[in-house]
């Protein structure tokens, strides 16, 4: 078994390094800085952080003032919080004005586990993504969060950034360049398209590997960029492959599967899409790996639902 | 320090020419927010007349104090005071609220030069003052941060969740000027839920809290000068404001929150902030 590590710890450290390296990079947090990650960055740099309380909505605004002044802020929260109590002030005085603050959610989709549907995220994709100028950022293990944490301080307007505490292996070796906008395919094959974002990668990779042993070759897509989405890459696929399949730990409605679909809708002759995900439910108490069952996403349900739409 | 009378004299003759600002752009026939922009036009005249550090010739300058008006809606005043200081042409307060017009309805820092925020939804600004105060001190900057709220935005959770946090980091370079015109956009400030005891609440929250009459601008300098002084806490002054002041059928009327002058009623406005204006420039 190879070894499987959370998001948001490679998260913690990158933050770390990048504080270090960057006097202008600053942490806010809302009561949740173990879970997160950023108690890393604030033992460090206690000067440069600030912990607003219980308070998501107050956190997002004050790092917003704090951007205008030239600083590059990091809001964490869960992903759940983040994104849904703080709505209204992202939109109004980051995305608007295209203020440049980073906004980290951790602990996303159904994988945050027995916390239930008040703490499982299944709608944050969506809710950025509709925001003008937000670019939604969804790496799939260790080594990609690492190198986006580094890019996302470097893009100039403002990032979502969903993260997670389900154990993944590591699918990148330090060679691998992460780029915001930019999707990397994992494995190659002309059958089906597996596009896949975040945690979903990996379980997309096992599916490949079953599909192969039917003779069906998938290739595996890392949409690690939900927006921008890297649409030559989608097209491609949509013009080579006999079905499209987007993969994800989130709504159906208004994720990485309505991005495909809108990307490819102009397409004459694209291929059917599959969108797996939540079929527009909420979550519910569990475990990480029975949750994902239950939704049918794991490599084995994933697969098995190729092969029916391959009929 | 005690502003002189001769600065007084000044500021008065200024915040009529404001006031005439205000509804020359707006006009007739269209939607405005007339009430909360003259109730405001004494505290906006006295901030960038008189306290503010401020180069209108650079309004990116970085030791600059920063205002900002988490009270959107009442940015005609403050657009006024920039287009006086030469920020941008006075000519351009005409296109008000125009399709392709730099001064958008509510405040948009991406469009307009001297804008320090994006405001316009009720309760977020202080926070994001805050931000600003909290950025200088990591910056190792010494500006002030100014911010402008409605009475009724005091209704906003989110602005006594701020008004924690500054009291938490010592925000002393923070002022919060609350424009007490006691209306909102439907009734009364009382309505849906109770604002007083006001001063006591913002004290109780680890403010230094003082009560003015908003409309008197020597009370408003010497209120920007006390809160020069308190620099362990942040700072609140309660202006007591009329809604729609200098104009006076708009005065004290809810119905003028945001509404259109019918061309006759427009011209008795101005013609009542002129004469208020002639009668500054007589002294």
């Amino acid at each position: 078994m190879p070894e499987l590590t959370q998001t948001r710890y490679a998260y913690g450290e990158a933050l770390l390094e990048l504080g270090s390296q960057r006097t202008e990079v600053v942490v806010l947090d809302a009561d949740l800085y173990k879970s997160t990650r950023t108690v890393l960055f604030r033992d460090a740099f206690p000067e440069r952080f600030i912990d607003v309380g219980i308070s998501e909505a107050d956190m997002v605004s004050t790092a917003a003032g704090m951007a205008a002044t030239g600083l590059i802020p990091f809001c964490n929260s869960f992903a759940m919080f983040i994104t849904s109590i703080c709505y209204l002030p992202i939109r109004t005085q980051i995305a608007y004005p295209g203020l440049p603050v980073k906004l980290v959610g951790s602990s996303a989709g159904l994988t945050q586990g027995p916390d239930g549907a008040s703490h499982q995220s299944l709608e944050d994709i969506a809710l950025m993504r509709i925001l003008p100028n937000v670019a939604v950022v969804s790496p799939a293990d260790e080594v990609e969060t690492r190198q986006a944490t580094f890019a996302i301080a470097d893009w100039p307007g403002p990032v979502y950034m969903r993260l997670g505490r389900y154990p993944v292996p590591c699918l990148f070796d330090d060679g691998h360049r992460f780029e915001i906008g930019k999707a990397t395919t994992l494995r190659d094959g002309g059958d089906v398209a597996l596009l896949a974002t975040g945690h979903m990668v990996c379980k997309a990779l096992d599916a490949a590997e079953l599909l192969a042993r039917d003779r069906i070759e998938a290739r595996v897509i890392n949409i690690s960029t939900i927006k921008p989405l890297d649409e030559a890459v989608v097209q491609k696929a949509a013009s080579e492959a006999g079905l499209l399949v987007s993969v994800e730990e989130h709504s159906v409605i208004g994720g990485l599967g309505s991005a495909v679909a809108e990307c490819v809708s102009g397409i004459a002759n694209a291929p059917p899409l599959l969108r797996l995900g939540v079929r527009d439910a909420f979550g519910e108490s569990g475990l990480a790996d029975e949750l994902l069952e239950k939704h049918r996403l794991t490599g084995q349900l994933i697969a098995a639902d190729v092969r029916r739409a391959l009929g | 320090m005690t502003v002189s009378p001769d600065k007084v004299a000044d500021l008065r003759r200024t915040a009529a020419e404001l006031r005439w600002h205000i509804v020359a752009m707006m006009g007739p026939n269209m939607a405005h927010h007339f009430g909360g922009s003259l109730s405001a036009a004494d505290i906006v005249t006295a901030l960038y007349f008189y306290k503010m550090r401020y180069n209108p010739h650079d309004p990116g300058w970085p030791e600059r104090d920063r205002f900002l008006m988490s009270k959107g809606h009442s940015v005609p005043a403050q657009y006024a005071a920039l287009a006086m200081l030469g920020v941008f042409p006075q000519e351009e307060l005409a296109t008000l609220k125009q399709l392709g017009s730099r001064l958008q309805g509510h405040p948009a820092m991406h469009a307009t030069p001297g804008l320090e925020g994006c405001t316009g939804a009720l309760g977020e600004g202080l926070s994001y003052a805050n931000g600003m105060a909290l950025a200088a001190r990591i910056r190792g900057l010494s500006y002030n941060v100014y911010c402008l709220l409605g009475d009724g935005e005091l209704q906003e959770g989110q602005v006594w969740e701020a008004a924690m946090t500054a009291a938490t980091h010592c925000l002393g370079s923070l002022v919060a000027i609350i424009d007490r015109n006691r209306l909102k956009a439907m009734d009364e400030t009382r309505c849906g839920k109770l604002l007083d005891p006001l001063r006591e609440r913002w004290a109780s929250f680890g403010w230094a809290a003082c009560e003015i009459d908003g409309h008197d601008v020597a009370a408003i300098c010497d209120a920007l000068d006390w809160a020069d002084e308190q620099t362990q806490q942040p700072a609140v002054i309660i202006a007591n404001t009329v809604k729609g002041k200098g104009v006076s059928f708009l005065e004290g009327q809810p119905q003028f929150h945001n509404a259109a002058l019918s061309e006759e009623q427009f011209e008795r406005a101005l013609g009542e902030v002129e004469a208020a204006l002639a009668v500054t420039e007589d002294r």
